[in-house]
């Protein structure tokens, strides 16, 4: 074995991780909030990374782009609970899933309208360029090491506005009963509105950090929303500590299975069949994950109480 | 008889005459048109007996549209190039009991796992077994991958020639009236009424002494088996298959069918089917960017339009619900 590989392979995947806990959180957070699933929280990750592309270029610097795009992607989100989500909130499930499947084709044709149908690739700045040699032969670019620290600081900071700040506990209070908030003189509605917005700034934060590595483009919110959707099922709907401990453990698995699945199989089978067998499997993994963990706790790992 | 009834006949009369009468008069563009539509449609009914009688909200039912249609690629790929002489063959029969079979297997097991849970859960745990199999479908390179697979012979039936577009299209359009009959003979039976009740109450079934995750499971597959079926058909009719007839997007596109037309009545599903194609086609032919008034009416019709179409009809007749 590798370790130095396995080294960095574990990088990459907690790097993946926390990626996916900033989309996963606001899905999770409106989810426990609002009762209100949203498919279309991909394509909110997928606008902050184009309006963080073109702000690149107009501003000249990735970093200060990121900073004027985050607003910009909260006011998008605000707009999209005021005139689409806000009205479905009393539907079903069912009415939700198809609105906001309509929502994103919606957001999708809007982005190739404005930004065409190429990928923009975004520029990183040079002293985030580079690479860190963490010791002999692991080599990690600083970028990434960036996108990680900003994960888990973004994960520290929920976890301080959910359960310290006033907001905070009007969010739990809101979830555990909407009818009392709003009887206790609360604006439920701006409440609402508000945690739309975050859940959208952080989707937004997502996509940002990851276009410099990928680009930013069109296809990229329908392919992380599942994964995400996974996150937070695995993790318990609704519950923040499930979605941070499901996207890590997500992320390893994603990673590690698609560099090290194919020389794990080869200790049971042929070359051959290992090298046809091992990306079928490591693209299925995490749906295996989940179809085990929901066989023995079908409410995930973590079920919020109130619910 | 009611209206729901004439306008069901109604339907199902311009749906056997309108499109052969259009072929013979050198429309084969409509006739086209027409077989994916009725295609589509037994997808739609087969989705329709758990969504809409059974209150399952399956969100990967495209995925056994993809398994039907490589029920018949596979074996006609094998028969056509070699190897796996297990399954090479090119008999239709062949063909259809793999898909309805593999279908059926497939659903008894996600369904068996999935109906474990409710509400969110189920719908986005279905979705996910749906993407299973497409990334499945896609990392084999064997078979094409992300490329799909091209089905040059298509599968042989006794007395029926598929290469012929008006006998293909006889046969789809006879397979979706006897899936709307099945489907209208098990919603009434006992076990339909068991189903419908679990949709309005499990809690109380349950308490009746019915064990409804048993009633729902067969529900699943049944409906499973009989979209593989509408799949088998697909693979036939495009000769060309590939992952990309999974993805979830497909599986939202006919839940918006059954939606559309109008969940739990027997011709809802074929109005919603006949509409989405029409309006993906008339839509597409004035611009590219024909996703976003669609996307927009999809929207519309959720916030607005209580029980789709046959609601509307519904509503008119003054009918209660």
């Amino acid at each position: 074995m590798d370790y130095t590989l396995l080294f960095v392979q574990v990088i990459n995947g907690v790097q993946l991780g926390l990626l996916l806990f900033l989309v996963a959180s606001g899905l999770t957070l409106v989810f426990g909030i609002l009762d209100f699933v949203n498919l279309a929280h991909g394509s909110i990750y997928m606008i902050g990374a184009f309006i963080c592309a073109s702000l690149t270029f107009y501003l000249g610097n990735f970093l200060l782009a990121v900073l004027v795009a985050l607003p910009l992607t909260g006011l998008v989100g605000y707009a999209i609970e005021r005139f689409v989500a806000r009205k479905l909130y009393e539907k079903d499930h069912l009415d939700h899933v198809l609105g906001t499947f309509g929502l994103i084709l919606v957001l999708d044709t809007s982005a190739h309208l404005i930004w065409g149908p190429e990928g923009i690739s975004v520029p990183l700045p040079l002293w985030l360029d580079g690479q860190v040699e963490i010791f002999e032969g692991a080599v990690i670019p600083t970028f990434r090491l960036l996108i990680i620290a900003t994960g888990l600081g973004v994960a520290g900071g929920l976890v301080w506005l959910v359960n310290y700040t006033r907001l905070g506990m009007l969010i739990r209070a809101g979830a555990s009963n909407r009818t009392m908030v709003s009887a206790l003189g609360i604006d439920i509605k701006t409440l609402f509105a508000l945690v739309f917005a975050l859940g959208s700034m952080m989707a937004g934060l997502a996509g940002m950090l990851i276009s410099p590595i990928t680009e930013a483009s069109i296809g990229m919110g329908g392919q992380i929303i599942i994964t995400a959707f996974v996150v937070i099922i695995v993790g318990g709907i609704g519950s923040m500590k499930g979605a941070f401990i499901a996207a890590i453990i997500i992320g390893l698995i994603d990673t590690l299975g698609r560099a090290f699945l194919d020389s794990l199989f080869e200790l049971v089978m042929s070359e051959n069949a290992a090298e046809t067998a091992a990306p079928a499997v490591s693209a299925m993994m995490i749906y295996i994950l989940m179809a085990v963990i929901l066989a023995v706790r079908p409410q995930g790992l973590f079920p919020p109480k109130v619910r | 008889m009611n209206i729901i009834g004439k306008i069901t006949i109604a339907g199902m009369l311009i749906l056997a005459i309108v499109p052969p009468v259009l072929l013979l008069s050198g429309q084969a563009f409509y006739m086209d048109l027409a077989t994916r539509l009725v295609i589509l449609g037994i997808g739609a009914v087969s989705l329709n007996l758990i969504l809409g009688f059974g209150g399952m909200v399956s969100f990967g039912h495209a995925a056994f549209i993809g398994l039907g249609a490589y029920a018949v690629g596979i074996p006609a790929y094998h028969a056509t190039y070699g190897e796996f002489e297990m399954v090479a063959s090119y008999n239709g029969l062949f063909h259809i009991a793999l898909a309805v079979g593999f279908s059926a297997l497939f659903a008894l097991f996600t369904g068996a796992i999935s109906l474990r849970t409710k509400g969110v859960y189920f719908i986005m745990i279905t979705m996910a077994f749906g993407q299973m199999a497409y990334y499945f479908f896609l990392s084999l390179d064997v078979y094409g991958g992300d490329d799909g697979l091209t089905i040059d012979v298509r599968s042989e039936l006794p007395l029926i020639n598929l290469d012929s577009p008006m006998q293909l299209y006889g046969l789809s359009y006879v397979s979706l009236l006897i899936a709307m009959l099945l489907v209208n003979r098990i919603v009434n039976s006992r076990f339909g009424m068991v189903l419908q009740g679990t949709k309005g109450n499990a809690e109380r079934m349950a308490t009746l002494g019915y064990n409804t995750y048993y009633y729902q499971l067969l529900a699943y597959v049944i409906s499973g088996a009989m979209c593989g079926y509408a799949g088998f058909l697909l693979g036939n009719f495009t000769t060309f298959i590939s992952p990309d007839m999974m993805h979830w997007t497909r599986s939202g596109e006919l839940m918006f069918m059954v939606i559309l037309g109008g969940a739990s009545t027997a011709l809802g599903p074929i109005l919603g089917s006949s509409l989405f194609i029409l309006l993906e086609e008339i839509l597409s032919s004035f611009t590219i960017y024909w996703h976003l008034p669609f996307g927009l009416l999809l929207i519309l019709v959720v916030l607005f339009i209580r029980g789709g179409l046959m609601g509307l009809f519904k509503s008119k007749s003054g009918e209660l619900k």
